[in-house]
């Protein structure tokens, strides 16, 4: 059981099943961990910014460097005008990259390898892009399926492209996500899980288990880096498809 | 993890879990109210007091720079008053000792031509005074000539001789 590389994923409930009508709105293992990145994320925020010195200590100044660096990126993708969405593409970074974060730590619960909680966020997005681009533009929203510079005869080809990859972006920008986190952690379990089970049947196998064992610390690094990665293309990519709504015409 | 036994029943649909639609409701839900609720505490509060703190911060360097270089104005500015004080000083100093110079001179002339004239005049009356005795010493030789002429004649013929005559007869022989 313990050696099962999606028990991890499991959902757990905590606490007494809490029904609405139809809807289960039981707080689970999940409920929690989405809750304390949120918390984690006020908490610091809060208090690396309560003495708001003029020269920043260590942690404002992290606060300070995490704020610049969205504000650029939504400045570098989306222009200066898509700094309307900052505060949603912070939430969005901030809550990824925490959640992925929070993932790292043994025996938690990775909100972010839920594919409901990524579709979510995703289309969420998805219906941000549409409902600004067309309170913005109209129907010169439309222009977004139209590149320009298309020769005519090939248009309606490629306006057929652009739909469907249009439509598709929340999957992929969902399952992006949840694949990333989900096939990381399941990896680290399946080296970890070597590393018990070979130490398990004797003195060979004791030093034959040094190799997942480095090979778990090698991954663990590395989803370090994915989980931050994740975090920012999850943002990057809002910010590029929030530039279709603010600009439509390419 | 902790007590397995306890969530048997979800275990047992036998579907990969992330994939169990079972407490898709119940995550859907919790993600609203978190993710809600940390946009609004960010959008509201933390990230304009974040974005309140930077831009303090541009502010005072900006205005600390302005200070800067109003400041350096000023040293300019007081470098360009002490370089025209020291100009005009020089200048000053100039036609000062300029004037001096032209005092002293005068006054040096002045006592010169004073001095000079002062020899002059001393000159002139001992060559009038030279003159004057000359002139006497002269008037007396003729004097003393008659006499003698008068003496040596009354020693020559025993009687002496008039003054006027004797004074002619040297008159005479003195033009001779």
């Amino acid at each position: 059981m313990a050696k099962d590389p999606t028990h991890q994923f499991q959902i757990q409930t905590i606490g007494e099943p809490i029904l609405v009508g139809p809807l289960d709105l039981t707080f689970t293992n999940s409920s929690l961990f989405m809750v304390l990145a949120s918390a984690a994320i006020i908490l610091l925020l809060m208090v690396s910014t309560s003495r708001r010195a003029l020269v920043p200590g260590r942690m404002q100044s992290m606060a300070e460097i995490s704020y610049e660096f969205v504000a650029d990126m939504i400045r570098s993708t989306a222009g200066s005008d898509g700094l309307r969405f900052f505060p949603f593409v912070f939430t969005l970074f901030g809550f990824i990259l925490m959640a992925n974060m929070l993932g790292m730590f043994p025996y938690f619960f990775t909100t972010t390898a839920q594919i409901v909680v990524t579709s979510a966020l995703a289309l969420l997005v998805f219906f941000i892009v549409i409902g600004y681009g067309v309170f913005k533009n109209g129907f010169g929203f439309l222009r977004v399926f139209v590149p320009s510079g298309v020769p005519i005869y090939i248009l309606p080809f490629v306006v057929l492209i652009e739909v469907i990859s249009f439509i598709s972006r929340p999957v992929s920008h969902s399952v992006r996500l949840f694949a990333n986190m989900l096939a990381g952690h399941i990896l680290l379990k399946v080296f970890a899980g070597f590393v018990a089970s070979m130490a398990g049947i004797g003195l060979v196998g004791v030093l034959g288990a040094s190799l997942p064992l480095f090979m778990t610390v090698a991954l663990t690094a590395l989803e370090f880096l994915v989980a931050f990665l994740q975090a920012y293309v999850f943002a990057i990519l809002t910010c590029i498809y929030l530039n279709d709504a603010l600009h439509p015409g390419h | 993890m902790a007590a397995p036994e306890t969530h048997g029943a979800t275990e047992a649909h036998g579907v990969f879990p992330p994939f169990d639609p079972q407490y898709f409701g119940s995550q859907l839900f919790w993600l609203v109210v978190s993710f809600g609720l940390l946009y609004l505490v960010l959008s509201r509060f933390l990230l304009p007091r974040l974005g309140q703190i930077l831009e303090e911060r541009r502010d005072k360097i900006a205005d600390d720079l302005d200070e800067a270089g109003r400041l350096n104005e000023e040293a300019k500015a007081a470098a360009t008053a002490y370089e025209n004080a020291l100009a005009d000083a020089r200048a000053k100093a100039h036609t000062i000792a300029a004037d001096a110079k032209a005092k002293i001179d005068a006054e040096i002339a002045e006592e010169t031509g004073k001095v000079e004239a002062e020899m002059d005049a001393k000159h002139e009356e001992a060559e009038s005074r030279i003159r004057e005795a000359k002139a006497e010493a002269l008037a007396h030789v003729q004097e003393i000539a008659g006499s003698a002429t008068s003496a040596i004649v009354e020693k020559l013929i025993g009687k002496a001789p008039t003054d006027a005559e004797a004074q002619k007869a040297v008159k005479a022989a003195s033009r001779g």
